[in-house]
Parts: C-alpha cells; sequence; structure tokens
C-alpha cells in the first residue's frame, strides 16, 4: 500500500510532496501547505485510495527543538482507507509568525470540530473554516494552551487561613 | 427552512449543563420552533482539565493513570490504548499472556462501558428500571477490577509493558461469575426493550444518518457500525492479539437509534465470547517483559541481584528515553476508536500526546442528527452515541 501511495503522490503531486518518513511501519508524507487541499481532496476521491475517514487533526509545537528549523508547528491529518484498511499520516509544517493553513471541512464535516480544537489550544488558523472559535477552553482565557510558550502557573487555593489575601501565582 | 417557516417566531432553550439526560456537563443550543428543532449547537469544555498539557509535564508511566479519568466509563480500553502506543514507539512486545489477559478485561470493560450506557439510555427514554438492572449487573464487573487492581473504578492496572500486579489465582472465578449474570440481565433487557412498543416508537427511525453521511461526520465504533459501515478496529487492524481471537462485527441498517442500540447490545454477547475465549487459552507466564530501563524488573531480583535494583531505581525516578519519533495506535474502545499519538522528542517525558476521542469526533455530528426532528428525540440521539463528557473535553 505504501508503494500505491508513493506512486499515486509522485504522479500528480510532484511539487507538493516534501519528503516522506516511517517510523514503526507507519507512514506519513510531508506536504507544502499551499497543496495540502488538492492532495487530501484527491487521497479521499480516488477511486484505488479512497481515503475516506478523516480520524484525527493533531497539531504539535516544535519550539526550541532541532525540528524547529522546518517550521515551528505541525499539523497531522490521520487518514484511514475504510477499503484497503490502511492509515496514513499527512503532515504539513507551519511558520510560527503565521500558522495558517486551509480548511479541510469542504471534504469531511468531521474536520469542523477537530480544527477549532487545534485552533483553540494551539493557535492554528485554518483559512476558509466556517466557524472558528473556542471550543474547550473558557471564554476568558488568553492563548493557546498547547503552544510550548505557554506560561504554566500554579493559583494557591483559598483555605481559611488565607482567604483574606490575595490569591497568589506562583510561575 | 421554509419561507413561511422562517417568519415564525422560534425559541431558544438552553439543554443543560445541568440536565440528566446530557449524560455530564454537556450544553445544548436548541432552536425550537414549537417542537420541532430548527438548529442545535452543542457547547463542551465544562469539564476541560488539560489532560494534553499535563501529560507533557510527566514521566511516560506517570500518563497512565490520568487516561482512566478521560473516559471514566471504560478505564481499561484507555490504559490499553496508551500503553500500546509507547510499546509501539520503544518496538517492544509483550508476553502472550498480558495480551490475553488485557484482551480479557478490555472485553468486559466493554460489556461494563455498554451496560451503564444500556442502563442510562433506556432511562431517559422512560424505562426508570433499566437503570437498576444495568448498574446490578455493572458490579459484578467492578468485582473483577477489585480482584485484579485493588481498585473498583479507576482501576490503573495495566503497565507500559505488562500489569500492574500478576492476575490473581481466583480470576478464572470472578470473571466467569461476572459473565453468568451478565448473561442473565441481557435475556432480561432483551424481553425488557428489544419489542417494547413505546422503547420502538421512541427509537425506530430517529436521529437516522446514512453510511456515507456518519463517513463524513467521522463516525466510529457502534455509531459506524449501526449504519451498516463495517469497520472494527479489532478486525481491521488487530492490536494486542485480537486475530487470534473468533468472533463477530454487529452491523446495523438503518443507522437510527434503534440499530445503534441493538449493536451495542449484539457486542456485548460477542464481548463476553471473546472473554471467555481468552480465559480457556490463557497461556502461562510472567505478567511483565523483561526489557532493562524500561520495564520494571520482578520484586525477588531487585532483592537479590544489584543490577536489577538499578534499573528499578533509574525507571522510577528518570523514566526511560524512547527513540525520536511519533506513533499512533488505535484500539477499539467501547464508545470507538480511539486513538493515541504520541510524538517523543527522545527525553524522558512526552513531547506530545494526542488523544483520539471517540466521543468527541461522533458528538460533533450531533446536529445532523437533531435538526429537524423533535425536541424529545434529542435525548434520544444523545444517548445513542454514547458520550462521555470527561473524554469529550479531556
Amino acid at each position: 500500500m505504501e508503494e500505491k501511495v508513493r506512486q499515486y503522490l509522485e504522479a500528480n503531486f510532484k511539487e507538493a510532496v516534501i519528503r516522506e518518513d516511517n517510523f514503526r511501519g507507519q507512514q506519513s508524507f510531508y506536504v507544502n501547505r499551499d497543496y495540502l487541499f488538492e492532495v487530501l481532496e484527491s487521497l479521499r476521491g480516488d477511486k484505488n485510495l479512497e481515503f475516506n475517514l478523516l480520524v484525527d487533526i493533531c497539531a504539535l509545537d516544535w519550539l526550541g527543538l532541532p525540528e524547529e528549523k522546518e517550521g515551528r508547528f505541525e499539523v497531522v491529518y490521520n487518514l484511514y482507507s475504510l477499503k484497503n484498511k490502511y492509515r496514513l499520516l499527512i503532515k504539513v509544517r507551519l511558520g510560527g509568525d503565521d500558522p495558517i493553513v486551509d480548511t479541510v471541512t469542504p471534504i469531511w464535516h468531521s474536520a469542523d470540530w477537530l480544527e477549532r480544537e487545534v485552533w483553540d489550544l494551539m493557535g492554528i488558523r485554518f483559512s476558509g473554516h466556517p466557524n472558528l472559535e473556542k471550543i474547550v477552553t473558557p471564554d476568558d482565557l488568553e492563548g493557546h494552551p498547547l503552544r510550548k510558550d505557554f506560561p504554566l502557573t500554579y493559583e494557591m487555593p483559598q483555605f481559611s487561613y488565607n482567604k483574606n489575601e490575595p490569591p497568589e501565582v506562583i510561575k | 427552512m421554509t419561507a413561511a417557516a422562517s417568519t415564525r417566531k422560534t425559541l431558544n432553550l438552553n439543554m443543560g449543563p445541568q440536565h440528566p439526560a446530557t449524560h455530564g456537563v454537556l450544553r445544548v443550543e436548541l432552536e425550537l420552533d414549537g417542537e420541532t428543532v430548527v438548529k442545535a449547537t452543542p457547547h463542551i469544555g465544562y469539564l476541560h482539565t488539560g489532560i494534553e498539557k499535563t501529560c507533557e509535564s510527566k514521566l511516560y508511566y506517570k500518563v497512565i493513570p490520568m487516561t482512566d479519568r478521560m473516559d471514566y466509563l471504560a478505564p481499561m480500553s484507555n490504559n490499553l490504548g496508551y500503553c500500546l502506543a509507547v510499546e509501539k514507539l520503544l518496538g517492544v512486545d509483550v508476553p502472550e499472556k498480558v495480551k490475553w489477559a488485557r484482551v480479557c478485561l478490555t472485553e468486559m470493560t466493554r460489556i461494563k462501558s455498554h451496560l451503564v450506557w444500556i442502563g442510562t439510555h433506556a432511562l431517559d427514554l422512560g424505562a426508570m428500571s433499566m437503570a437498576l438492572y444495568a448498574f446490578r449487573e455493572r458490579e459484578s464487573i467492578i468485582d473483577i477490577y477489585e480482584a485484579v487492581s485493588g481498585q473498583r473504578m479507576m482501576s490503573t492496572y495495566f503497565r507500559i509493558g505488562g500489569l500492574a500486579y500478576d492476575l490473581p489465582p481466583d480470576f478464572d472465578k470472578w470473571v466467569k461469575r461476572a459473565i453468568k449474570q451478565v448473561e442473565s440481565g441481557l435475556a432480561d433487557y432483551e424481553r425488557l426493550l428489544n419489542e417494547n412498543k413505546i422503547f420502538r416508537m421512541r427509537t425506530i427511525n430517529v436521529a437516522k444518518i446514512s453510511a456515507d453521511d456518519a463517513i463524513n461526520w467521522g463516525f466510529t465504533g457502534p455509531c459506524l457500525r449501526g449504519s451498516g459501515v463495517n469497520y472494527d478496529v479489532r478486525k481491521a487492524n488487530p492490536y494486542s492479539g485480537y486475530e487470534k481471537f473468533d468472533f463477530d462485527v454487529p452491523l446495523g441498517k438503518n443507522g437510527d437509534v434503534y440499530d445503534r442500540f441493538m449493536v451495542r447490545q449484539q457486542e456485548m454477547y460477542q464481548s463476553i465470547r471473546i472473554a471467555r475465549q481468552a480465559l480457556d487459552g490463557m497461556p502461562d507466564g510472567p505478567y511483565r517483559a523483561r526489557i532493562p530501563g524500561v520495564v520494571l524488573p520482578p520484586k525477588e531480583d531487585v532483592l537479590s541481584k544489584m543490577e536489577s535494583l538499578i534499573f528499578h531505581f533509574k525507571i522510577i525516578t528518570e523514566g526511560f528515553k524512547p527513540p525520536k519519533g511519533a506513533v499512533y495506535q488505535a484500539i477499539e474502545a467501547p464508545k470507538g476508536e480511539l486513538g493515541y499519538y504520541i510524538s517523543s522528542d527522545g527525553t524522558n517525558k512526552p513531547h506530545r500526546v494526542r488523544v483520539r476521542p471517540p466521543s468527541f469526533v461522533n458528538l460533533s455530528a450531533l446536529p445532523k442528527l437533531v435538526e429537524g426532528g423533535m425536541v424529545a428525540d434529542v435525548i434520544a440521539a444523545i444517548g445513542s452515541i454514547d458520550i462521555v463528557l470527561g473524554e469529550v473535553d479531556r
């Protein structure tokens, strides 16, 4: 199956695929973000491959690690072909200053909430998303908690002995 | 909406977050035209505790207790998914006995989760006594949990490379007792619900979704199979030795609430079948793999051999360092495909742990299921997709 996908991508999207990776038997392709929508749309539509289930979208932050030179953020699209019982990861690298990528909601409805969650927690914008709003964090929370530079703080709980003092925030 | 309908006044109604039929703290904002749902918007996040972020500051083995608390109705399935993912990341294998014990316990967990679902789902639809019966049967499975791990709910029994302790000598007895009780219970539920006129009227042709739509909305697990799509991770991409077990995958046809109900009900029988096979064929052997530096050595070695003592100390204090890379491991949890995407940067703490929660993706299709239907059917639809908000929000 790896070979089939590789041949398909080479024939149709030679300029889009940056590199490929195989770790513990899991094949993944790094795709240029400008071509992401076309690649995913045709992987879903192709009669032989038919990656019709979008299982997951998740994002990683490589801040401060050697991988950052390729782009700080990585968005992973987890596709599954029900027909071939085969899983494929499509990855996109995005720079830290403009983490924005095309939405895939026109292809899969399931991308709606998955993309909203990535936006909420990692702060990656999906251009063309119909309703890109916060989904899990409170409305008054600023920033995107899963980013590596999100400050981790701890607030002392208030008990009877310290209830009159202002809450202590430990950084 | 037609032009005539748009001029009519609609009513906005908040269902939840403290509504008993929303199975936790889910708020659904409903726009109603009379009794018809025009628009439904689920709001989640009330239980968000940042588990994915917390994982990044813990050693690999310290993440396991947190996985229990996501889908708290099926803790062992969550343990299994995480442990398998880390084992895949390390490239290690576990002894046969561990695989069989894990299969047996996760299948009992599936029954446990489905029993809560059948009880609450039927309760929502007016069959009050079902909740009491289902929880009675569930108790016998909680007893297994207590026997193996000492904990009734948050068992945290699986470990990376094996189990926390050896199975108790009377493990058979506990599982057989639970199977016997669940089987007699299931026969009662069938008589109570399957041909029950009220239950059928509330469920047949309610909240229908076609196979294509179900795939497009990312459904997995019983919800997808209720629409007739044959996708079960245990069959499609077997893990933990599932290829050695003989079982069927129940499928629905119409994709309505009743079909999803039937799929889950039949799944409980299949789980009993798998658990029986696992009990009968349980091989002898160690309950942990011997992988120095990753899995804790046996206690007698720790007390008598210096290397084992050092490894024990090093694993507890420093953990272990998997190679750089990222893996995705999916399992068939009671609610659907539960996946763990774990990325390692070569240190002793995970760089990123992403949980692919089945409930979250299934819940996102709720508007599709209920819009255009009656407001009372919203409750049937929420029950039929079987969500756990702890897993949705994480």
